[in-house]
């Protein structure tokens, strides 16, 4: 963990350079251990409950990728129920030709990626506000021109053919197992990007754009990456609820075109912590919570989510998990570096630590 | 003639999306803001006038005056609340909380209203009024008001902006606030006013919407914001005349796609959206540089 930084204090010490100024080791361990007993989850839990979890596993994974998008490459995105959208096609389309739709799931991920590279072109010169509502036209022109294919259903929509005949319960539980691996493998991807290089261009150009550019970081491409990225997470997550619903039904109200899924994401990643890797699971379970505490009161809890993230960005713009951060200096998934004072060591007592991101 | 017919409508009809967009032009413009919750708000004054024709039996035209006043006020109250409280955080929290009341609005409406749509009945003689051009083009009173509406309030705000002492006020903030704060002008109360007459045109728009067809709750962003976006983008930014002939463009391009297949239309206008997008993204009219 430790990193051997190429400059060194005045008196040749050398100077000591880690990811977080706490044992990563623990929290390591403990990502795992969530991650096996939600794993098992289906065991333990009847069916009803599973797919309550398959829907917080599908919107776990739209937020994340929203928090890569909004919080670290600056592109607030109103458009990814396109790609959302798309990803249920790509299950749908491969399943009426008998290809099975846990391995559509792939192809979801992969062709929404491939369509975001010529939608990225479209809308990679727009800055903030503008791209948010140039992508929000662009998935409102991919549901249009999907409605006019008769063969996937035009307007109203298909059912999705390769899963019926086996028991219910198994069903919801391998959907809850393919939710759940959809879930890992983007937050672990956004984790791994953030710390590879491009997360380090990420960050500079978020401090500093114009700087970052002057020093010949490729600022549009890594911002592509990002977008493109997005697009599979998104896709994928598509795909899952294609499999959740059994059906692929378009249109913008109720349908996997629906702004109120970018809504979804959005509004979990605001209240959980924009910028941080756990503020989006931690808004997840906000989400998910109202969401199942009103859910006899029809769109309310979008109204209250809604409520809920406009305070959050005005009153407290860290969210839960940066409010957290900010008094308790924890990082479960450290992207940053710290820099250790020299001569401090990791048992010495709380300090009034700062830890770089 | 059909295809003279089309584009006379949809040159009619690019009247009101020129209107959609003026508020939208406005509120960029001068504060920066780009209004997701735009065309829900328009939405919301559609609905306004609903109501108030429903308890006052006021005729529809009359309703136009006093809907433009509350919404006015709701915009005034708005900006210097959460938009300004908004704006000094950064742009990332403005898009957030313009998201934000873009989503309550319409799932609010849809919980208080239904999904049901809903007309403003200007009494049928004067919808359904139209004078005829030769025998296949025939003109319908209520669009060519509409559209003559669009002119008259686009010339109004143009005179305003350049003649009038407040119209000034706000082109200097636009400028460079920091400067006409230190001239003496309070930019959050010229932002204010900025706000007050975007919102006014917003209610002018809601409410002509639901005179030529009808309201619900969902047209606020898939007619009303996206349009007026597609008009903004296509006649380019920071001229309310390129406003109103990438309205005209739109509405045009729409009405031809509807001639060619019905279920086109909407397709037809983001075609050529997506066009000039890709060939002139600084807009027909405009030289600047898209920022």
């Amino acid at each position: 963990m430790t990193e051997t930084a190429k400059t060194s204090l005045r008196s040749g010490e050398p100077l000591k350079v880690t990811r977080s100024r706490r044992n990563v080791f623990l929290s390591g361990i403990g990502a795992l251990a969530v991650i096996v007993v939600l794993f098992l989850l289906p065991y333990y839990v009847g069916p009803g409950t599973t797919g309550i979890m398959v829907q917080g596993l599908i919107v776990l994974t739209l937020a994340s990728m929203w928090n890569l998008l909004a919080g670290y490459a600056g592109l607030v995105s109103v458009g990814q129920q396109a790609f959302l959208g798309l990803g249920a096609y790509f299950v749908l389309i491969p399943a009426m030709h008998g290809v099975t739709p846990w391995a559509g799931l792939f192809i979801a991920a992969i062709g929404a990626a491939v369509c975001a590279v010529p939608l990225w072109w479209l809308v990679a010169r727009l800055r903030l506000g503008y791209f948010a509502i140039a992508t929000w036209v662009l998935a409102s022109v991919i549901m249009l021109v999907i409605e006019q294919i008769s063969s996937v259903g035009g307007g109203t929509g298909m059912p999705l053919p390769g899963l019926s005949g086996g028991d219910a319960a198994v069903l919801t539980a391998h959907t809850y197992w393919a939710a759940l691996t959809v879930a890992v493998l983007a937050i672990g991807g956004v984790y791994l990007l953030l710390r590879s290089k491009i997360g380090l261009v990420l960050t500079a150009i978020r401090d500093d754009e114009r700087a970052a550019r002057s020093s010949g970081v490729r600022v549009g491409l890594a911002r592509m990456g990002v977008f493109v990225a997005a697009a599979a997470g998104c896709g994928a997550a598509g795909g899952v609820l294609a499999i959740e619903q059994l059906q692929v039904v378009p249109g913008t109200s109720g349908g996997v075109f629906s702004v109120q899924w970018t809504a979804e994401m959005a509004f979990a990643v605001i209240i959980g912590g924009i910028g941080t890797i756990e503020g989006p699971i931690l808004g997840t379970i906000v989400y998910l919570v109202l969401q199942q505490t009103l859910q006899s009161y029809n769109a309310w809890y979008l109204i209250i989510l809604g409520i809920v993230a406009i305070a959050v960005a005005i009153f407290a713009r860290r969210g839960l998990w940066g409010t957290l951060d900010e008094r308790l200096n924890i990082r479960l998934f450290p992207v940053g570096y710290y820099l250790w004072a020299p001569g401090e060591s990791r048992r010495r007592k709380r300090q009034p630590a700062r830890a770089g991101s | 003639m059909a295809w003279v017919n089309a584009i006379i409508q949809g040159l009619l009809t690019g009247g009101l999306y020129a209107l959609f967009a003026c508020g939208l032009s406005l509120m960029f413009g001068v504060m920066k803001v780009v209004n997701l919750a735009h065309g829900d708000l328009a939405t919301v004054a559609g609905y306004i006038a609903v109501g108030i024709i429903a308890v006052s039996h006021v005729p529809v035209l009359w309703s136009i005056p006093i809907v433009v006043v509350l919404m006015a006020v709701l915009g005034y109250i708005l900006q210097r609340s959460i938009i300004q409280a908004a704006i000094t955080r950064g742009e990332l929290t403005t898009l957030i909380v313009t998201f934000g009341l873009s989503i309550i609005i319409e799932n609010g409406l849809q919980q208080f209203f239904t999904a049901n749509s809903r007309g403003l009945g200007v009494g049928d003689s004067f919808i359904t009024a139209s004078f005829s051009i030769g025998s296949q083009i025939s003109i319908a009173y209520l669009n060519l008001g509409i559209f003559v509406l669009a002119v008259v309030v686009l010339l109004g705000l143009q005179q305003y902006l350049s003649r009038s002492k407040y119209g000034r006020l706000i082109r200097a903030v636009a400028d460079d606030r920091e400067a006409a704060q230190l001239s003496g002008a309070d930019y959050r109360h010229v932002f204010g006013i900025a706000a007050a007459i975007a919102f006014g045109t917003v209610a002018i728009a809601g409410i002509c919407e639901g005179m030529i067809t009808t309201i619900s709750p969902t047209i606020g962003t898939d007619t009303i914001l996206l349009f007026a976006f597609a008009s903004v983008v296509i006649g380019g930014l920071g001229s309310l005349w390129g406003t109103l002939l990438g309205g005209v463009v739109l509405g045009v391009a729409q009405a031809v796609g509807a001639q060619i297949n019905g279920s086109w239309e909407t397709l037809a206008g983001y075609a050529v959206f997506l066009l000039v997008l890709v060939v002139r993204p600084q807009g027909l009219t405009s030289r600047g540089v898209q920022s």
